[in-house]
């Protein structure tokens, strides 16, 4: 009877030397190849050190205008731009400037090193079904393992600071430029490249002539994501030693601070919302083409 | 070799095309004698093409017609590989066509073959002009030599002003005008069609193929046009292939397939055209050295053409000349009628 109400699991110190088993051999693979991984990831450590002290340290007015600038050349509505403006002019106002850039950097930074791995993994898997079936698991699991679970062997590998605060980030922030990578380019109308095949075009001129520009739409919808689910990350990451408007937040969290809580978190909303308008109505613009209509 | 004039400029031998998991072991079954139906059935593959043989002259345009499904895809995606086959050979100008690597079947699609699609296949991310700079471009032409190129197709195809346009903002038939010019403007010998004007309205269609009529006129090139249309195959056919379930049921001059079809399956296909329109001199006077009442006319006149001069020709009887002029036989009112009824309803008359 003890076996159906009792579910037979492995014994409790079976269980404990399996477990202890786990972590030492994690820990003498963090003692072997700790530091040669940090050394790995030291240049863009400065990078980031890099980036960070030129947004804090620039004079606020340049940056909003840069900001502005690209707000515009991305959207070209004066609405976005002005708002912009508006939301960089109240976060300052309000006393978030210095974490509202350290976050805007690693925003930035995670943004560009998952546009940088996700478009050519995206790429492979839309190339061979064999990388789709590996790679689609990994992206799920990715995708949907709680953070704090993958932050432990983040932290024991790396220890606390920047680099593993963006390596969390971009673990949760790939997944959608991978997918949508990967679907823009398979929903290419086949007879379109069946055309440019029978031109003649070679794997790359069809990759870079036809596939590409008409995923294009798709992979900045994938951009789009990734850039709010980083920022989705941003008070996780302050957990390990990320600087930023997540630091704040955490503080009010244990303080009961409502309206300090309240604020920084704001602050990331707006900068989620422009980030949000601007990619959007730059992706668009990019099939503007099919918006023409009988000319 | 290219200079021998009776070497084809495609030729087709033993092609087979079996598609599913393992089209190696249902080749046999099919070179058996299987059929379409019973290979599905036993064995799960399809039978795209089953012995295909066919030479395609240089200059020539060949018309190549079935029902829905009867592999005319297929086989024009065999022309330029775009397909493998399962079995057989495809020689272009003489040459293997299954031998070739990547580089030269690339090339063999860059210069010497062009298509155009049914559905268009036009990048809809760009414009008229790059579009037909298209295939320029990827011959690894310079950008002036393609924009002059694109200019001169795109004016010749009658879409001058058009060129900034994207193919969204264009109509069907304006869309497969720039297809057609994305064709030309790589100048390569041969001209490979497939329904290109099924999706047109029967206006625009005629209208297309009076400019598909005109350019062949100039440029002589070697065209494979794929229709299902048997008015659009005997307009604009130098010569026909009919295919069924994979095979080639009759292939010729369309003339003969109307006058003497093969089988029950081409005597369906034929029963509902206008005949008179169709059946010219050629084929039905009788070769002499002339004779008739009747003022002359030519071997390359269709029935209706000369209906009146008929007519008006005291004994019935009209004399007949060819292109230069010469005297070659007679047509008589007797023989038009006969020809009119086609073989069906003739036998119908005859066993009422
Ligand atoms: N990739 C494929 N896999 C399996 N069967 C195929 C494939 N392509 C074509 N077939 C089959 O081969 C046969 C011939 O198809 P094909 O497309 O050549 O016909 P078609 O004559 O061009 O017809 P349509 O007039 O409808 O275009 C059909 O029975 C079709 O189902
Ligand atoms: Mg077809």
């Amino acid at each position: 009877m003890d076996f159906l109400t009792e579910f037979p699991s492995l014994g409790r110190r079976d269980l404990s030397a399996l477990r202890q088993a786990i972590d030492g051999a994690f820990r003498n693979f963090t003692r072997a190849y700790g530091e040669g991984i940090e050394a790995f990831f030291d240049p863009l450590l400065r990078f980031m050190i890099w980036f960070e002290r030129l947004l804090i340290h620039a004079p606020w007015p340049v940056v909003i205008a840069v900001l502005a600038g690209l707000a515009w050349l991305g959207s070209r509505s004066w609405k976005i731009t002005a708002g912009t403006v508006a939301a960089f002019l109240a976060i300052g106002w309000l006393g978030m400037w210095e974490n509202t850039m350290s976050t805007l950097a690693i925003i930035s930074v995670a943004t560009f090193l998952c546009i940088a791995i996700g478009i050519p993994i995206g790429i492979l898997m839309a190339r061979y079904n064999r990388a789709q079936t590996l790679i689609t698991p990994v992206l799920d699991v990715m995708q949907t393992i709680p953070s704090f679970v993958y932050l432990i062997p983040v932290v024991m590998l790396l220890g606390i600071g920047k680099v593993p605060g963006l390596l969390a980030v971009c673990i949760y922030a790939l997944p959608p430029i991978v997918r949508l990578t990967n679907l823009g380019i398979r929903l290419v109308d086949t007879e379109v490249l069946e055309a440019a095949t029978a031109f003649g075009a070679s794997t790359r001129e069809k990759l870079w002539g036809v596939q590409i520009p008409l995923a294009l739409p798709n992979i900045f919808a994938g951009v789009n994501q990734t850039i709010m689910m980083a920022l989705s990350m941003v008070v996780i990451a302050s957990m390990i030693g990320v600087q930023g408007l997540g630091v704040p937040v955490l503080r009010a969290i244990s303080n009961q601070y409502l309206a300090l809580g309240l604020m920084n978190g704001l602050a990331i909303v707006a900068l989620a919302i422009i980030f949000d308008r601007v990619s959007q109505t730059y992706g668009k613009r990019l099939q503007s083409y099919k918006d023409q209509g009988h000319g | 070799m290219a200079d021998d004039v009776t070497e084809p400029k495609i030729r087709i031998r033993n092609l087979y095309k079996i598609f599913g998991e393992d089209p190696a072991a249902a080749l046999a079954q099919v070179q058996a004698g299987a059929s379409k139906a019973e290979l599905l059935e036993t064995s799960n593959h399809v039978l795209g093409l089953r012995d295909i043989n066919l030479d395609i002259p240089a200059h020539g345009l060949q018309v190549i017609m079935g029902l829905s499904g009867s592999g005319k895809s297929t086989l024009i995606r065999h022309f330029n590989r775009l397909i493998d086959p399962t079995a057989g050979e495809i020689l272009v100008d003489g040459e293997d066509v299954m031998a070739m690597n990547d580089t030269a079947l690339r090339d063999l699609r860059r210069f010497k073959m062009s298509m155009v699609f049914q559905k268009f296949g036009l990048l809809p991310h760009r414009t008229v002009q790059q579009n037909v700079e298209y295939g320029v471009h990827i011959q690894g032409l310079s950008d002036d030599e393609a924009q002059r190129r694109a200019a001169r197709w795109i004016d010749r195809v009658g879409l001058a002003g058009f060129e900034q346009h994207y193919p969204g903002q264009l109509s069907g038939g304006m869309q497969q005008r720039v297809g057609l010019a994305r064709a030309l403007a790589t100048d390569a010998d041969i001209l490979l069609m497939d329904e290109a004007f099924s999706a047109l309205d029967p206006l625009i269609r005629t209208d297309m193929q009076t400019v598909l009529l005109d350019l062949q006129a100039e440029l002589q090139k070697t065209i494979v046009f794929i229709t299902h249309d048997l008015d659009e195959a005997l307009r604009i056919g130098d010569s026909i292939a009919i295919l069924r379930d994979g095979e080639v049921v009759q292939a010729g001059d369309p003339q003969a397939i109307i006058m003497d079809p093969a089988d029950a399956y081409i005597t369906d296909f034929i029963k509902d055209i206008n005949r008179a329109k169709v059946i010219r001199i050629r084929s039905i006077m009788v070769p002499g050295p002339g004779g008739g009442q009747g003022a002359p006319v030519r071997t390359s006149q269709t029935i209706e053409e000369i209906l009146g001069v008929l007519h008006d020709s005291p004994d019935g009887v009209c004399p007949v000349i060819d292109k230069a002029g010469k005297t070659v036989g007679t047509i008589s009112m007797n023989a038009v009628i006969g020809a009119l009824e086609s073989r069906k309803t003739a036998e119908v008359a005859r066993y009422s």
